[in-house]
C-alpha cells in the first residue's frame, strides 16, 4: 500500500490548492469563477482528510466518510449558490461581485 | 346596632355615574345624561338621609354615646403588620352630617345646573366631573383613615382643577384652574409631611386609633423636640396646613377668588358649600389629638382662621364682582369654622366651640349654597358679573330676590334664621376662650352684615341699568333649589345640633347667652344699616367713603397685594434663583452629558461605517487575514 509517496507530498498539495482557492475567491470578480474557487477549497480538505486517515489510521474509514458527506454538501451548495447566481443575473443583468453591493450600511 | 353595610352605594353610585357619563355621555342626549346624573345623586341623597336618620335617632348610639361605626372595610395596601392603608366607611357624628350636607347641595347644584348649562357646550362632561366630584367628596368624609382621605383628598382637588377649567377654551378659567391645583398640591406636600410624620410616631393611619382617648397619639409625649415643638405638634400643624389650603386659609386663600371662573353651580357646590371645609373636618376629625397632644398647634389654628376671617371680611367690602365677594365671605366664614375649632375645648360643654364649628359648617353650607346659586341667577339674567352694572334687579327677579335676601338675612346672623344659631354659638365659645380673639370674630360679624347688604342692595335696589334684554326670573330647574334651600336657611338653625354632633359623643345642652346674642344681633343691624345709607340709593357716599379712607380702601381693593406678593417671591427669588440655575444645569450639564455621548456615538459610526461597504471579497479578505494571523498568534506566540 505505501506507494512511497510521502505524507508530506499530499498536505503540500493540498495547500497549494487551499490557497489557490483563496486566491481566486478573493480576486476573481465573476461570481461562477468564485464558485469554482470555493470547490477548490473543499477539494483541498479533502485530500487532507483522506491523506490523513491513510496515514494515521489506516485500518479506519472515518475520513473517507467525512470527505463523502464534503463532497454532497459541496454538491448541494453549488445547486444553491448557482441558483443564486441565476437570480442575481435577472436582477442585475451581471454576475460581476463588485456591483452587487446593495447590502450596506 | 344596626347594620350600616348599604351605606356602601352611597359611594359606588356617583363613581358608577361618573365612569358611564364619561365614557358613554357622548352619545347620550345631553338632556339624558344630566338626568342620569341627577337621579343617580337623587338615589345618594336619599341614602344619606336614611342612613343619618338611623344613625342619630338610636342607632348609632351605645350608653348615651354616638359611637364611631366602620360600616365596611377592606384592607388595602399592607405596609407592615401594624400600618396598612384601607378603604373603608366611617360612621360617627361629623362624618354622617357631612354626608347630608354633601348629598344635600350636590342634588341641589344638579338641578340647578339642568337649568343653568343648558345648552352649553360639554354639558354631559359636567355632570360626569360632578359625579366625580361627589364621589371623591363623599369618599373623603368618609374615610376611616388618614390615609383613604388624603387619596380623596387629592380626588375633590382634581375634580375642582377640572371644574374650574370646564370652559377650557377661555384663558383667564384655564389660569385660575392651575392657580388651584398648584396652591393646594403645595398645601398638600405639608398634608403628606405631617401624615408621614403622625404615622411615623403612632405606627398607625386608622382614624379611631388616633383619637382614641387613651391611644398612641392622644397620649403621646410627642416625640423629639424641633424648633421648640414636639414632632407631633409639628405634624399637626403641617396637617393642618394641608387643610388650610384646601380650605383658603390665609397665606394659601390665593386660589379661591380666581376659583369663581368655574361655572357658578361649581363655585356653590365645590368652593362654598363643601370641598372648602374640607379643611374645618379635617381638623374636626384629628381633634382629639389637636386638643390633648398639640395644644400649640390648635392655637395656631385659631389665630389663622380668626386672622383669615378678618382679612377676608376685609377684602369683601370693596370687590365689585359678585362671585369674588362671595369668594372672600366663604373664606371669611370658614376663617370663622376654623376659629371655632380653635378655642374648643373637649367634652361636654367645654367642646362648644367644636359643636359650634360643625353646626356653622352645615348651616354656611346651605345658606352660601343660596347666595352662589342666587348670584348665578342673577348672572344667567343680566350676563355680567359686575354689580356696578346691575341694580334693581327685584322687579324683575322675584324669587331670586326673596330667597337672596333671606340668605343675606342668615349669614348677617339675624334671629331666627339658622347663621344666627350658629354663629352665636361660636361667639360664645369664642367669649370664654379668649377676649382678643372673641373681638376680632366680633366685628367681622358686623363686617359680614355690611357686605352682603352692600352687595344685595347694589344688585336688588338702586338704579336700574341698560340691559341687553330685560332680565326675567329663570326656569323652575333653577328656582327650585333656591327655594329648597331657603328653606333649609330658615330652619336649620332649629336643630339640635349640641344633642348631635359633639366632641365626645356625648350629648349636651346648650342654649343662647342673652349677653352675646343681643349685642351680635345689634352690630349686624349696624351693619345691614349702614350698606342701607350707602347703598339702598345711588350716592357719591361710597366714592367719598373711598376717598377719605384712600390707602386702606386701595390695599383692600387690591386684596392687600397677597398675589403680587407671591408673583414676587416666585418670579423674582424662587424662579430666579433657584428654577433657572436648576434648569440652566439640566439642560447644559444633564442634558449635555448625554448628547455629549450621542454625539461622539454619531461620528464613530459615521467614520466606521465603511466596513460595511457590500463588497463581498472585502468581508473574505478580513475574514481570510483574521484566521491566518489567529494562526500565526497560535504557532508563534502561544506555543
Amino acid at each position: 500500500m505505501n506507494s512511497g509517496i510521502p505524507l508530506e507530498y499530499f498536505i503540500i498539495l493540498a495547500t497549494v490548492m487551499f490557497f489557490t482557492g483563496v486566491y481566486g475567491f478573493l480576486t476573481r470578480r465573476n461570481l461562477i469563477t468564485i464558485l469554482m474557487s470555493l470547490e477548490l477549497i473543499l477539494n483541498s480538505v479533502n485530500i487532507n482528510f483522506l491523506a490523513f486517515n491513510r496515514y494515521l489510521f489506516p485500518g479506519k474509514l472515518d475520513g473517507h466518510f467525512f470527505s463523502l458527506f464534503v463532497i454532497a454538501v459541496a454538491a448541494a451548495e453549488a445547486a444553491v449558490a448557482i441558483a443564486i447566481i441565476i437570480n442575481i443575473y435577472r436582477r442585475f443583468n451581471t454576475i460581476n461581485v463588485e456591483t452587487v453591493d446593495e447590502m450596506k450600511y | 346596632m344596626a347594620d350600616f353595610g348599604y351605606t356602601i352605594w352611597i359611594l359606588i353610585i356617583p363613581f358608577v355615574t361618573f365612569v358611564v357619563l364619561g365614557l358613554f355621555g357622548m352619545k347620550l342626549k345631553a338632556k339624558i345624561s344630566g338626568l342620569v346624573g341627577t337621579t343617580a345623586l337623587g338615589i345618594v341623597t336619599a341614602l344619606s338621609y336614611i342612613t343619618a336618620f338611623s344613625y342619630f335617632s338610636g342607632n348609632g348610639m351605645t350608653d348615651g354615646v354616638f359611637q364611631k361605626i366602620v360600616a365596611f372595610n377592606s384592607v388595602w395596601l399592607n405596609l407592615t403588620d401594624q400600618l396598612h392603608a384601607d378603604i373603608g366607611f366611617l360612621l360617627d357624628p361629623i362624618s354622617v352630617m357631612m354626608l347630608i350636607v354633601v348629598s344635600t347641595v350636590s342634588f341641589m347644584v344638579h338641578i340647578y345646573s339642568l337649568g343653568y348649562m343648558k345648552g352649553e357646550k360639554g354639558f354631559e362632561r359636567f355632570y360626569a366631573f360632578l359625579s366625580l366630584f361627589t364621589f371623591s367628596m363623599l369618599g373623603l368624609v368618609v374615610a376611616t383613615n388618614i390615609f383613604q382621605m388624603y387619596i380623596f383628598w387629592e380626588l375633590v382637588g382634581v375634580s375642582s382643577y377640572l371644574l374650574i377649567g370646564f370652559y377650557y377654551t377661555k384663558e383667564t378659567a384655564v389660569r385660575a384652574s392651575k392657580k388651584a391645583f398648584i396652591v393646594t398640591r403645595f398645601a398638600d406636600l405639608g398634608f403628606l409631611v405631617g401624615i408621614l410624620l403622625l404615622s411615623f410616631n403612632t405606627k398607625t393611619f386608622d382614624f379611631i386609633t388616633l383619637t382614641d382617648l387613651n391611644g398612641p397619639a392622644v397620649t403621646s409625649t410627642g416625640g423629639a423636640v424641633f424648633l421648640g415643638m414636639s414632632v407631633l405638634t409639628w405634624s399637626m400643624i403641617l396637617i393642618f396646613m394641608g387643610g388650610a389650603g384646601k380650605s383658603a386659609m390665609f397665606p394659601l386663600h390665593i386660589w379661591l377668588p380666581d376659583a369663581m371662573e368655574g361655572p357658578t353651580p361649581v363655585s356653590a357646590l365645590i368652593h362654598a358649600a363643601t370641598m372648602v371645609v374640607a379643611g374645618v373636618y379635617l381638623v374636626a376629625r384629628m381633634f382629639p389629638i389637636y386638643f390633648f397632644a398639640a395644644p400649640e398647634a390648635l392655637k395656631v389654628v385659631a389665630w389663622v382662621g380668626a386672622i383669615s376671617s378678618l382679612f377676608a371680611a376685609i377684602i369683601a367690602t370693596t370687590q365689585n364682582d359678585i362671585k369674588r365677594v362671595l369668594a372672600y365671605s366663604t373664606m371669611s366664614q370658614i376663617g370663622y369654622m376654623m376659629f371655632a375649632l380653635g378655642v374648643s375645648g373637649y367634652g361636654g360643654h367645654d367642646g362648644l366651640g367644636f359643636m359650634a364649628s360643625n353646626f356653622h359648617l352645615f348651616t354656611h353650607a346651605m345658606f352660601k349654597a343660596l347666595l352662589f346659586l342666587g348670584a348665578g341667577a342673577v348672572i344667567h339674567a343680566v350676563h355680567t358679573n359686575y354689580m356696578t352694572e346691575m341694580g334693581g334687579l327685584r322687579k324683575y327677579l322675584p324669587i331670586t330676590h326673596i330667597t337672596f335676601l333671606i340668605a343675606c338675612l342668615t349669614i348677617a346672623g339675624i334671629p331666627p334664621l339658622s347663621g344666627f344659631f350658629s354663629k352665636d354659638e361660636i361667639l360664645t365659645a369664642a367669649f370664654h376662650h379668649d377676649k382678643l380673639l372673641f373681638a376680632i370674630q366680633y366685628a367681622v360679624a358686623g363686617l359680614t352684615a355690611f357686605y352682603m347688604f352692600r352687595l344685595y342692595f347694589s344688585v336688588f335696589h338702586g338704579k336700574e341699568r341698560q340691559y341687553h334684554h330685560t332680565p326675567h326670573e329663570a326656569s323652575a330647574t333653577m328656582t327650585v333649589p333656591l327655594i329648597f334651600l331657603a328653606a333649609a336657611s330658615v330652619l336649620t338653625g332649629f336643630i339640635p345640633f349640641s344633642s348631635l354632633v359633639t366632641s365626645d359623643g356625648v350629648p349636651f345642652e346648650s342654649h343662647i347667652e342673652l349677653g352675646i346674642a343681643i349685642p351680635s344681633v345689634l352690630i349686624g343691624l349696624v351693619g345691614i344699616a349702614i350698606a342701607w345709607v350707602m347703598y339702598k340709593k345711588e350716592t357719591t357716599l361710597p366714592e367719598r367713603m373711598a376717598e377719605t379712607f384712600k390707602l386702606g380702601y386701595k390695599w383692600a381693593y387690591n386684596k392687600f397685594y397677597i398675589d403680587e406678593l407671591y408673583l414676587f417671591i416666585t418670579h423674582k427669588i424662587i424662579f430666579k434663583h433657584i428654577s433657572q440655575p436648576i434648569a440652566w444645569f439640566d439642560r447644559h450639564i444633564v442634558d449635555g452629558t448625554m448628547n455629549g455621548i450621542a454625539w461622539v456615538t454619531q461620528t464613530v459610526s459615521f467614520k466606521i461605517r465603511g466596513f460595511q461597504s457590500g463588497q463581498l471579497q472585502k468581508y473574505a479578505f478580513v475574514f481570510v487575514s483574521g484566521v491566518i494571523g489567529l494562526v500565526l498568534v497560535f504557532i508563534y506566540i502561544l506555543n
